[in-house]
């Protein structure tokens, strides 16, 4: 367990757990959101006008009535859009607001602006809509029969998965669903915009990637990128929801205020946010592994078919990482894999952490499952037998080398710690015991790639600015949505110039202020915005020592920056008084910073290279008690053990280690997105109706624990990404599940159990258990 | 002009005029008073982010102790959500909200604030307001920090989707170590005597009236006048029709402001639950009744919900997914109808004609509800079944009873809710079981004879096949653990008996 030294105001500020920046703001009220910031006088109100039809061209669209509804200032369709219609972030598909053809239910039409929020919602309804319908595919089956993708299948091939498989002792083919996910960020999306003067237009948006916002309104207004400066202080949560979604909103905003030249909110109502926005990615993946008497595949093939909605989206990307993933920990030596994103007539579906790869891996760990139950042995032993190491091979099937043996450790460690072996023979007993509840156990490892696959997107840049009392100000290119990078950024820029992290503040990202940034996303924010803050702080710093060195005529190696001072040999000067001096002498204060990882390469069309800087490992153990009556399951316990390298904050690496997690339970347990089969429309669109996890599902016994390794890569301050990776730890829950469902079972039974288990689906693995022979 | 709207906020008297009858707390909060520290995650009462504290002045009734702790009999104090909760309500009581904390602590943060912030309860911090609040309202109705499943049932209603939830816990625990900070309590109630009214409160608004009657003969008599206007309690469903379907409601009449309504009373004979008594309490007195009903009583919805909505309302509503008719219709509920002065009773598995019908006329409405104490020779259970445990809507629920005389059934209460247009009892189920000995052979020809009483639909939340399945287990169980030989414990048959 990490040891967790209290911070102190003169102590050190990395590597301990100081409170989230704002945490003081949280907790009173007073920290801003995007629809909390004091409304310029005369705002107005929009709200988006939806298709009720998933596939349909749009025959007549009467508003009128919207027009003459109270209050109303202006209703826009996409005619009104000066530029382009897109807010596609990869592929043009994507239209801001439908022109004539519909895709999904729920597509906006039109926007209607009124003096009010109520009243803009009230009259968003009256729109007389005719449509000619079309034949819509809404199952990614139905799409994949039918051929219908949104970009060209992907192929990602190392050795000879055919050979491999003929050869094999063991064949086992499969199949595996797992259903998708709405990111229920707490705060729904939401975007303002004001016109500035000379043609300019601020929008304060609640997103992961303020200059891809930047772009798109700037093609929607048909203005330079210069025209645009998007801001944003804090999301309240994103997840991935808001990397290329609040593009929409962002658009939608802008182009009200433009067309009005008065400040416009959008800020979409629950149902709308469920009913718009596109979600994780569902997907099928079919299978074959070749296996010994071991355990041990020596050969794979897979499928992997994703939902990838009406529209590109991010469905490439997040199909890369899922391929990357496939591999969960395991060297698959020859092996032939297949992306295909399916498209069909719902929401876009777009980043959620781990972007493709829980569901690549997940496929994987249930097939290894599979595996041990065929064989009759634990499904821990089989792990073991895969993992990548110098007996089994060192190459991800994307040509990538894995080094070392942090994995192998890390399962030894939490096989101890969690009582693995013994709880699992403890548990045999209490099924033999128990007739109507059964008890399940699973350990799983996690292995995640860091940096985001397009080589580009893995740059940074920050600013620090030092004024002449003393204070300092921060400002980079990341997004604070919760996951404490202000915090982590702040920390290190107080460690570079030896000051108090009182003396440091973050402002809002602002597309006017770091130019060119990357999406606040794959796990990437603290090591590239760390990096690059650091080294703008080091600039200062530099500078604060040369011009210390030349007046107090000493070597530069003397001179330390500590606790608010600045240590000239024995000498110790106030920082205050330093950069005052320093300003007098005419040395700049403030400095900018850049940052691009080093290492890194990847070929799209072969998908090969070395997409990622290093691997974040972790793992956990899930104990499960299920209901045979009812399918209701409960998490009773989980240990998870889990790499954060020299965690520059133990207390925001944990709390993202458990957040993620439990996250990850809510997946793969209650989260279930039902759309109705004929008309096409998401059923599930809203928290009466799509389960997150409360504070129940909380187990009951939660050991967590920071696997304290330093990252080999030179990483800020050795730390390692912490946002994604522990999604996946999730994985041994649904595992432990499908254990406790094989309990009921006839020997070396492998349940046929998908992703959520919900309890309807738990009873449905236990019904086809009853029909096996015994 | 209207009389205004008076509350206590800010510790101020204030006093609203101009705002519309179905104007919601939190827009007010929000939109007018620029009060942005309460958020908005749903507007539907389903996520927390919306959490406020309600004060008032203790009703007539016996205060029941609850799970928010045994309420003071100084005060009520209550969370409420603010997005469904209609402004006229708040007529008479004090509002607290996130931002009052400090000025209470003195200035610096809360006991509750400061132990979020020290154990890392917050990340995007967005739910944190509605959990400072829950917070709020477990602290200030508990000496010490109650158990750390207590807290969990006490922040059912608060979703947070970036902690995890642990460190909330840990919070809630660690913000009773610190010296106890008050309110003034006495100088509250000063305040909240003051707006005491005497007679029906009527504000109006661009043509809507809203009555807040202080009798139930000022009830009945409104209603008798106003049969068109639409009676409101908790507004827990209500709320949703003006959020969600922007509808307009007409002329209200509120039985909240009905201090004689909020009465549950127990006779050697009857427990009696008056209309306006809150779910919170309502299950309070029939779990104390009958105590296999606490697990139900926590999956019902969640505490804010349970101090808003009412049973009456509940029954009233008479969703075929509402979760109390089964209960009720199993423990042999009967309603007190009431028009002008006109009343009659009748057996509240009579009372639903299809779905979302029921046998009220015009100006007829729940006076009270009211249950036999049960015998001991009645077995009851009660189940729900869902995605989740916390705050989900039902696919099944169920309240099962059986008298068993002899060894033999003599009766049999099944009733059930998500199979049907209504919630309604399982007759060919229950000739199945009436005069058979109380064994096996018995409970399974109950549980084939389900499929003649029901015939499900599929819809989001299951299947009609998953439905049937689990409504005969559900009978299973209540053999199983009400059987003479060898019963099953709760333990033995529910994964969430460890919890209670
Ligand atoms: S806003 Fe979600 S409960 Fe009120
Ligand atoms: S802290 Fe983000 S939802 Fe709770």
């Amino acid at each position: 367990m990490t040891s967790h030294a209290k911070p102190t105001e003169a102590g050190p500020v990395l590597h301990v757990p100081v409170p989230h920046e704002s945490a003081h703001l949280h907790v009173s009220g007073e920290a801003t959101y995007t629809d909390d910031v004091a409304e310029l006088s005369g705002t107005l109100h929009a709200a988006l006008g939806l298709s009720s039809k998933a596939h349909a061209k749009v025959t007549r669209l009467d508003l009128e009535p919207v027009r003459a509804a109270p209050g109303v200032v202006g209703v826009f369709t996409a005619k009104d859009l000066p530029g382009r219609n897109d807010c596609g972030p990869v592929v043009q598909d994507d239209p801001i607001l439908a022109d004539g053809l519909v895709q999904f239910v729920g597509q906006p039409l039109f926007v209607v602006v009124a003096t009010s929020h109520l009243l803009a919602r009230k009259a968003a309804r009256l729109a007389i809509v005719e449509y000619q319908d079309l034949p819509a595919v809404l199952t990614v089956q139905d799409a994949f029969e039918k051929g219908l993708a949104v970009i060209p299948p992907m192929r990602m091939v190392r050795g000879d998965a055919a050979s491999a498989l003929a050869k094999a002792p063991h064949l086992l083919e499969g199949e595996f669903v797992n259903g998708g996910q709405e990111h229920f960020y707490l705060e729904g999306q939401v975007a303002t915009a004001a016109l500035e003067e000379n043609g300019g237009v601020w929008v304060h948006c609640s997103t992961q990637h303020p200059t891809e916002m930047q772009h798109h309104v700037a093609h929607a207004l048909n203005v330079p990128s210069n025209q645009v400066h998007v801001e944003c202080r804090r999301m309240g949560g994103g997840f991935g929801g808001k990397e290329s979604q609040s593009g929409l909103f962002a658009c939608v905003a802008a182009l009200c205020a433009w067309k009005l030249k008065a400040p416009v909110k959008l800020r979409a109502d629950r149902d709308d946010d469920f009913l718009i926005t596109g979600k994780r990615h569902d997907f099928w993946t079919t299978f074959k592994l070749g296996y010994d008497e071991s355990g041990r595949v020596l050969g794979a093939e897979a499928t992997l078919v994703s939902k990838a909605g009406f529209s590109a989206d991010l469905s490439g990307p997040v199909m890369s990482r899922a391929l990357c993933h496939f591999d969960s920990g395991y060297a698959l030596n020859d092996v032939r894999l297949t992306g295909f994103c399916a498209k069909t007539n719902t929401q876009s579906n777009t980043a959620f952490r781990g972007f493709g790869g829980p569901q690549g891996a997940l496929a994987m760990e249930v097939a290894i499952d599979t595996i041990a139950r065929r064989l009759g042995v634990d499904a821990l032993d089989v792990r073991y037998r895969n993992l990548y190491g110098d007996q089994t091979g060192r190459f991800t099937p994307y040509g990538q080398e894995v080094p070392g043996d942090v994995l192998p450790r890390l399962l030894r460690q939490l096989e101890e710690r969690s009582g693995y072996r013994a709880r699992r023979a403890a548990i045999v007993t209490f099924n033999q015991g128990s007739a109507y509840l059964k008890k399940g156990l699973a350990l799983t490892p996690v292995k995640f790639g860091i940096s985001f696959n397009a080589t580009h997107f893995n740059q940074a840049g920050a600013l620090v600015h030092v004024y002449t009392d003393g204070s300092v100000l921060v400002n980079h290119g990341g997004t604070e949505m919760g996951q404490g990078l202000f915090t982590k950024v702040a920390q290190v820029v107080a460690h570079e110039l030896g000051v108090p992290l009182a003396w440091v503040r973050s402002t809002a990202t602002d597309t006017s202020k770091v130019a060119n940034t990357s999406a606040t996303a794959a796990s990437s924010g603290s090591d590239l915005n760390g990096k690059a803050a650091q080294a703008a702080a080091r600039a200062v710093r530099d500078r604060l020592v040369e011009f210390l060195a030349k007046r107090e005529g000493v070597g530069a190696e003397v001179i330390r920056f500590e606790g608010g001072l600045v240590h000239v040999g024995p000498k110790a000067l106030p920082f205050r008084e330093v950069v005052g001096a320093a300003y007098h002498a005419r040395v700049q204060l403030w400095s900018d910073g850049y940052y691009a990882t080093p290492k890194i390469h990847w070929n799209r069309e072969t998908l090969q290279g070395r997409p990622f800087f290093y691997f974040a490992y972790g793992a956990a153990v899930s104990e499960v008690l299920i209901d045979t009556l009812t399918g209701e399951t409960r998490l009773l316990r989980a240990d998870l053990l889990h790499e954060a390298g020299r965690s520059l904050n133990p207390a925001i690496d944990l709390g993202q280690i458990e957040g993620a997690f439990v996250q990850g339970v809510g997946w793969l347990t209650s989260e279930e997105l039902v759309w109705n089969s004929a008309s096409g429309k998401l059923l599930t669109h809203s928290p009466s109706t799509y389960k997150i996890p409360t504070a129940n599902d909380c187990p009951l016994e939660l050991n967590v624990a920071l696997f304290d390794d330093a990252n080999p890569e030179d990483t800020i301050h050795r730390s390692k990404a912490v946002g994604e990776p522990p999604f996946l730890l999730a994985f041994s829950a649904f595992l432990a599940i499908r254990d406790a469902v094989a309990a009921t079972g006839p020997a070396r039974c492998a349940p046929k159990l998908d992703a959520p288990a919900t309890p309807e689906a738990v009873l449905r693995a236990l019904a086809a258990l009853r029909l096996m022979p015994r | 002009m209207s009389e205004p709207i008076r509350f206590i906020f800010r510790g101020r008297r204030q006093e609203l005029r101009g705002v519309s009858v179905q104007r919601t707390v939190l827009e007010w909060l929000r939109e007018d008073a620029r009060q942005t520290g309460t958020k908005e995650g749903c507007a539907e009462g389903d996520c927390g982010a919306c959490t406020v504290v309600l004060a008032e002045l203790p009703g007539l009734h016996t205060a029941p102790t609850t799970l928010a702790g045994t309420r003071g009999a100084q005060l009520s104090v209550r969370t409420v959500n603010a997005c469904i909760a209609l402004l006229p309500t708040l007529d008479g009581k004090a509002l607290f909200t996130v931002e009052d904390l400090k000025a209470l602590a003195g200035g610096g943060l809360h006991p509750v604030q400061q132990a979020m912030v020290e154990h890392h309860g917050s990340q995007c911090g967005f739910c944190t307001p509605g959990f400072v609040m829950s917070l709020f309202g477990v602290y200030q109705t508990n000496a010490q920090a109650p158990s750390r499943q207590a807290l969990a049932d006490a922040l059912a209603g608060n979703l947070c989707r970036c902690t995890g939830y642990r460190p909330i816990l840990d919070a809630g625990q660690a913000m009773f170590a610190p010296a106890k900070v008050d309110w003034d309590t006495a100088g509250l109630r000063a305040q909240l005597e003051a707006l005491v009214r005497s007679d029906t409160f009527l504000y109006e608004h661009d043509g809507q009236r809203f009555w807040a009657p202080k009798s139930a003969d000022a009830l009945a008599e409104v209603f008798d006048a106003h049969p068109r206007a639409r009676l409101l309690a908790g507004s827990t469903d209500v709320g949703l029709w003006v959020t969600k379907k922007l509808e307009a409601l007409g002329d209200v009449v509120w039985v909240g402001g009905v201090g004689e309504l909020k009465r549950v009373e127990r006779s050697a004979e009857r427990l009696t639950i008056g209309a306006a008594v809150a779910l919170e309490d309502a299950y309070a007195a029939l779990t104390a009744l009958v105590p296999q009903l606490r697990e139900y009583w926590l999956r019902f919805a969640s505490p804010p919900i349970r101090h808003a909505g009412t049973l009456v309302g509940n029954v009233a509503n008479g969703s075929p997914i509402g979760d109390s008719a089964p209960v009720l219709m199993a423990l042999g509920a009967e309603l007190a109808l009431r028009k002008g002065s006109r009343r009659r009773t009748l057996r509240l598995d009579e009372f639903y004609v299809g779905y979302m019908k029921n046998r009220l006329e015009p100006g007829e409405w729940i006076e009270a509800l009211s249950v036999p104490l049960p015998s001991p020779a009645w077995r009851f259970v009660a189940f729900k079944w869902s995605k989740r445990f916390d705050s989900d809507i039902s696919a099944v629920a169920a309240g099962l009873a059986v008298k068993v005389e002899q060894g033999v059934v003599a009766e049999a209460r099944l009733a059930f809710g998500g199979l049907a247009a209504t919630v309604r009892r399982a007759a060919h189920a229950e000739a199945a079981l009436v005069g058979q000995p109380w064994q096996e052979g018995a409970v399974r020809a109950a549980m084939a004879a389900l499929t003649q009483d029901f015939n499900p639909l599929s819809d989001l939340r299951a299947s009609d096949a998953a439905r049937r399945e689990v409504a005969a287990n559900f009978l299973l169980k209540l053999w199983l653990q009400t059987r003479d030989q060898a019963p099953l414990s709760p333990a033995a048959l529910s994964v969430w008996a460890a919890r209670t």
